[in-house]
């Protein structure tokens, strides 16, 4: 596979990949999903202690091109958000797992978790969606 | 929709791993693997290689060309000479833009026009509704191919392919029937990206063997590809209008600032000259200026542009701009507010960001 998928994360149709952390989801972007937008210049965050609902737009990443929704992968609360990203937005390009992780939110209801793909699933999705362009 | 066209280069692009896209129609690569912003950064210090056979040609020819072209086109083509080109908005009569093209001179008698794309069509049938007397219109556009090379290194990798003494063609003067690399070109000192470069036109059975010249003649400079992401953003730091933004049917071209291309006192009578004359005298409520952002948020188009709490326009064009560094943006404001160079904000999603009235074009190569 051409896009790393990280084994151990679970991941969403959207492409945002979510680590358990304790009672905490970190949220992200996947690599497949930064290769797509390409070069990321802007990023608008969450507010810490709002609240966001599963599915629904959190974030807003932008590329040069393009604009595109970060959609809660679980509901709950916003614990804490990357705020180094409003300053290198391409973090997320350089780094989708690690350093570029854009929000972590105080998970409610496990059982949303466990309904996300894992890794061998995630990279056959991708591959599916590749086929369809 | 209509058929879905493919260019003479469209398996090139495809080979180079080009994202293709639909535009107006057409099948053309949007960006290459390295992106759009090395496209950019590439074209402004090397060269790069562009594929705009989508765009339009006809020809005029005839003893009434020159007339008819003075009374279609908003620009005075009296002091044109044969091998230089002109650019020029064509107009209603009420002042609103059919398109904006470039007129190529081959002589008093045979001219050469480029038009947009997605206009080609419309274009057409408006240059037949004005023809009078004897005038010849031939739209060439499925017949015709074109790269644009562009960048500082351009000259150096095209003058391997050609006898024809590059340096002795001027910016907006061309030639035709040069040989490059064999193939029958017009080579056009032109572009749409700010930078030096040249616009190669070509019949399509050559264009396969031009595109692998260039291309070939271009690996000991690092040419690379680019596609129309870069080429919009180029043109937006350049501050290159493109028809269906900063001109449209309902947008004349003084409000887009294109004044210099438009002789408002040319001695014969030309469309829309009666309403741009009273438009210039009377003023407008929305004129062309450029913005630059003071914090991070990208202004795209068609995003209000405040003053206070005034709504005082928006926004034609906009994009994070590789070469400055900076969020960039054009946009249509009221002039007796936006004159003053003030501070104004963009309506990004429900929140508002600084930017400020800033001088055009935003980027400018050095001479």
């Amino acid at each position: 596979m051409k896009y790393n998928v990280i084994d151990g994360l679970k991941y969403t149709q959207q492409h945002e990949w979510v680590r358990q952390e304790g009672g905490t989801a970190v949220v992200g972007l996947s690599d497949y999903a930064q290769d797509k937008l390409g070069e990321i210049v802007f990023v608008e965050l969450p507010d810490v202690g709002s609240e966001v609902e599963a599915g629904k737009s959190a974030a807003v990443i932008e590329s040069v091109k393009a604009v595109a929704d970060l959609y809660a992968p679980v509901d709950g609360k916003v614990t804490e958000v990357n705020e180094a990203l409003l300053d290198q937005p391409e973090v997320i390009n350089q780094d989708p797992y690690g350093e570029g992780w854009v929000f972590k939110v105080e998970i409610k209801d496990e059982s949303q978790l466990e309904a996300l793909m894992d890794k061998p699933a995630y990279e056959e999705f991708i591959i599916k969606e590749e086929e369809e362009e | 929709m209509g058929e879905v066209k493919k260019t003479p280069f469209y398996d090139k692009h495809v080979a180079l791993n080009g994202k293709i896209i639909d535009y107006n129609g057409w099948q053309l690569p949007v960006q290459f693997p390295q992106g759009l912003v090395e496209e950019v950064h590439d074209t402004r210090n090397r060269a790069t290689i562009f594929d705009v056979s989508h765009m339009g040609e006809v020809s005029v020819e005839g003893k009434d060309a020159e007339a008819y072209l003075q009374k279609i086109l908003t620009n005075d083509i009296s002091k044109l000479k044969d091998n230089a080109i002109i650019y020029s908005p064509v107009c209603y009569s009420d002042g609103g833009v059919v398109d904006d093209i470039l007129v190529y001179r081959h002589n008093i008698e045979s001219f050469f026009l480029v038009v947009n794309a997605a206009n080609t069509d419309k274009d057409y049938e408006w240059f037949q509704e004005n023809s009078f007397g004897d005038v010849r219109l031939q739209n060439l556009s499925s017949e015709y191919a074109q790269i644009a090379l562009q960048g500082p290194n351009s000259e150096e990798i095209l003058q391997e392919l050609t006898d024809v003494d590059l340096g002795e063609i001027k910016f907006y003067n061309f030639r035709a029937d040069v040989s490059v690399a064999g193939v029958n070109s017009i080579v056009s000192r032109t572009g749409y990206t700010g930078e030096d470069g040249f616009e190669i036109y070509c019949k399509n059975d050559g264009a396969s063997a031009l595109w692998d010249a260039v291309w070939e003649a271009g690996e000991k400079k690092e040419l690379r590809p680019a596609g129309l992401g870069a080429r919009d953003v180029l043109r937006l730091e350049a501050s290159l209008p493109l028809y269906g933004h900063e001109l449209s049917k309902d947008l004349t071209p003084l409000q887009a600032g294109l004044n210099r291309f438009v002789a408002l006192d040319k001695t014969v009578a030309f469309n829309g000259q009666e309403a741009l004359k009273k438009q210039k005298q009377e003023g407008f409520n929305r004129k062309l200026f450029g913005l630059e952002m003071l914090e991070r948020g990208v202004p795209r188009e068609d995003y209000p542009v405040k003053s206070g709490e005034e709504e005082i326009g928006w926004i034609s064009s906009g994009s994070f701009s590789p070469t400055l560094g900076k969020f960039i943006a054009m946009a249509f404001l009221d002039p007796e507010v936006a004159g003053q160079g003030e501070k104004v904000s963009v309506l990004i999603r429900k929140r508002i960001y600084r930017a400020k009235i800033t001088k055009m074009p935003f980027y400018r190569r050095d001479n």
